[in-house]
């Protein structure tokens, strides 16, 4: 299935966790943070939400800035 | 003790740095320790998964640094509001820097969304810290939305121009009642020493750092400017005489009797 | 907080002695100074300043003409009533003289604004004690109604009100209102208020604030002179004007210099200043507040009105009667204070024009503003 990571479509497995899918992208949750569909998703959640075909997902962190 | 204090919480260094356009992180730590910061600002962007980067955070001690996250990239004020949110939610204090820049060109703030964003920020209990153009009038209004500084750019951000907003400055400084951080466009530590001179509470700087040969000398540069700057202010300046006019007197009356 | 929060910060007897240690050279710091700080202004009304009089009046008068050209702004006062329940030690409104009382009718009201009208007015000043009960935000509301369509502007100097009153009064058509502390001294201000509500000091203080709230387009500060230290008085009100114009920035400030007179009950004022300290006190109030407007009442006499023209004033009353209902009848007994220039508004104007100066009787008008549109 897919979803929206990041503005453009990336195949998933099924029923994948926000968490299992930022360990499978070597991202470490403490230094990332997540919107799913538009929502803000507390840390201690990310293992709670499962993934669906089409859903959007921001994952931003912080960079160099003014 | 000479304190910088912004929204109750007191500040030993009036200098803020941006972490922005550094050639690599230790130039930035350079800069930063160079410039006994005890803020400075970060932004928001995607992770990108094709091209893996060493996390800023890494290298900035929260035990150290307050770090002030920014919005920039944010056109109107529901992607400001947006960002400060992620900001928040990542684990920064609800420290924000307030910023809406729909011109791409020179990157100048836009007013109205600005203060759209303030109110809405404010009352979810944020810190706010906005950037804006050198208007008075703006100032007030953000104040009274609840800000906690006014941040006035002295020129377009990474012009390196310096003060050539002063007169505007001036006045936001004289009528403020928050604290007002003169940001962007200053280009060298005179510039920085100026603003202070004028009676600024603090400056932030970024491209003169990222963009010096030696990041953490520019640092200390900085640092010594903005406390030359603010000694000078509160040492009292001498001040700029109007030449003497010839005029009539105006108080002969009073020896009249 | 408010500004009663910032005054708290001072010690007066501290003020005052760090304002009898300036120097010369701290004078000449704050001639030179384009924004005045606290230490500039306590220079300038120190006895050092004495000797700079005719630089602080040349730097009044520059500044003066720069934000307002050669303009002087004329007003009437019109008295309402002389009822009052305060017990002000200096005032001959006070409950404790024995003169007669009266409250004009809005008929009386508005025979004595229609002789201002003609004599060119446009900007009125409505004045009453404070009686509760016998005079109330209702009764100022109906006299400002029915002179409005006379008067491009009209202020109120009369008992402190509440915010909501405040915002009646602008429903009204009321622009400005004048409220003087008296003395910013509590303990003086507790000794010369000895009844009546006016003893509350704090609730008078922060009246400004309240007027500002309510959308009031002018606020006028001032305080006896010749009650307290004129120094620090002049010190706490400049501060005041200072955190009225930051806080409240749509408002347009005024300053007045009212100085006792001989008043019924034989007040004779603790402190009384001089024509020098009048004149430093004024000059000092401009380097301070470049914009605001500075008022000079008939209290003065005709050729000292003249003198201080150039000074910094921008407005002045004229023709002034403090009876009520004076203007259509003579009856002298029962003025709050004896005038001292009694020139006609006619001579008075004839006077500035003499001096080059513009008297203006209307300098705006409340029909631009949107509420009055519909």
């Amino acid at each position: 299935m897919d979803i929206i990571f990041n503005g453009t479509s990336r195949a998933i497995p099924h029923s994948i966790t926000i968490q299992e899918l930022l360990d499978q992208l070597h991202l470490d949750c403490r230094q990332v943070v997540v919107e799913h569909n538009r929502s803000i998703v507390a840390r201690q959640r990310l293992a709670d939400i499962v993934l669906d075909h089409g859903d959007t997902l921001e994952v931003i962190h912080f960079v160099g800035g003014g | 003790m000479d304190e910088l204090i912004i929204a109750g919480r007191s500040f030993t260094s009036r200098l803020m740095v941006g972490t922005g356009k550094f050639a690599s992180n230790a130039a930035m730590v350079a800069a930063m320790e160079g410039s006994g910061s005890e803020i400075v600002t970060v932004a928001l962007r995607r992770v990108d998964i094709d091209n893996p980067q060493d996390s800023l955070l890494r290298h900035i001690d929260p035990a150290r640094y307050l770090l002030l996250p920014n919005t920039s990239g944010a056109r109107d004020a529901e992607e400001a509001i947006r960002l400060a949110r992620l900001a928040r939610a990542a684990g920064c204090e609800p420290w924000v820097k307030l910023e809406v820049t729909p011109d791409p060109y020179y990157l100048l703030p836009d007013p109205i969304e600005t203060l759209k964003a303030a109110e809405v920020l404010v009352k979810e209990g944020f810190i706010v810290l906005p950037y804006i153009n050198a208007d008075p009038v703006l100032a007030k209004h953000l104040q009274e939305a609840g800000t906690a500084t006014v941040m006035p750019l002295g020129a377009p951000i990474g012009t390196n121009k310096g003060l050539r907003t002063r007169d505007n400055i001036a006045i936001i400084i004289e009528q403020a009642i928050v604290p007002v951080v003169v940001d962007a466009g200053l280009g060298a530590p005179s510039h920085a020493a100026e603003a202070m001179e004028m009676g600024a509470d603090a400056v932030l700087v970024n491209t003169a750092l990222a963009v010096a040969r030696n990041p953490g000398a520019m640092g200390v540069a900085f640092r010594k400017g903005v406390e030359a700057g603010r000694e000078a202010y509160l040492a009292g300046l001498g001040k700029q005489q109007d030449k003497a006019e010839a005029s009539s007197p105006l108080t002969g009356f009073l020896h009249d009797k | 907080m408010t500004f009663y929060d910032v005054i708290q910060r001072y010690d007066p007897q501290q003020v005052l002695a760090e304002i009898e240690a300036m120097g010369p050279d701290d004078v000449q710091r704050a001639l030179a100074a384009e924004q005045l700080d606290n230490r500039d202004l306590m220079a300038l009304l120190s006895p050092a300043a004495e000797n700079f009089l005719e630089e602080m009046a040349q730097r009044a008068h520059a500044i003066t003409l720069r934000r307002f050209g050669r303009t002087i702004l004329l007003y009437a006062p019109i008295y309402l009533s002389n009822e009052c329940h305060n017990g002000c030690l200096y005032c001959g409104f006070s409950v404790h003289n024995k003169v007669p009382r009266r409250t004009l009718t809005l008929d009386e009201i508005e025979r004595d604004a229609r002789i201002l009208h003609s004599k060119g007015f446009r900007h009125i000043l409505l004045l009453t004690g404070e009686a509760p009960g016998l005079i109330g935000n209702d009764f100022i509301a109906a006299a400002a109604q029915r002179i409005r369509p006379l008067f491009s502007s009209i202020g109120i100097e009369v008992y402190p009100m509440e915010t909501d009153g405040y915002r009646a009064m602008v429903e009204a058509g009321i622009d400005a209102l004048t409220i003087y502390q008296e003395t910013y001294d509590p303990a003086l201000y507790a000794h010369l208020h000895p009844s009546g509500r006016k003893r509350d000091y704090r609730f008078r203080l922060e009246t400004p604030e309240r007027g500002g709230a309510a959308g009031l387009r002018r606020i006028g500060l001032g305080f006896l002179l010749g009650l307290g230290n004129f120094r620090t008085e002049a010190f706490f009100a400049g501060l005041h004007g200072r955190y009225l114009a930051h806080h409240y920035w749509r408002t347009l400030l005024t300053v007045s210099f009212p100085r006792l007179r001989p008043a019924e009950g034989g007040f004779q004022p603790p402190n009384p200043v001089n024509d020098r300290q009048f004149v430093q006190l004024m000059c000092a109030m401009r380097l301070l507040l470049h914009d605001a407007g500075l008022v000079l009442s008939t209290r003065e006499n005709a050729a000292l009105r003249d003198n201080l023209l150039p000074l910094g004033i921008t407005q002045m009353s004229a023709g002034s009667c403090t009876a009520p209902g004076g203007y259509a009848e003579q009856n002298s007994a029962i003025e709050q204070f004896t005038i001292d220039d009694d020139r006609t508004p006619a001579e008075i104007a004839e006077v500035l024009r003499s001096r080059g100066y513009d008297p203006v009787w209307k300098d705006w008008d409340r029909a631009f503003l949107s509420r009055e549109a519909g």
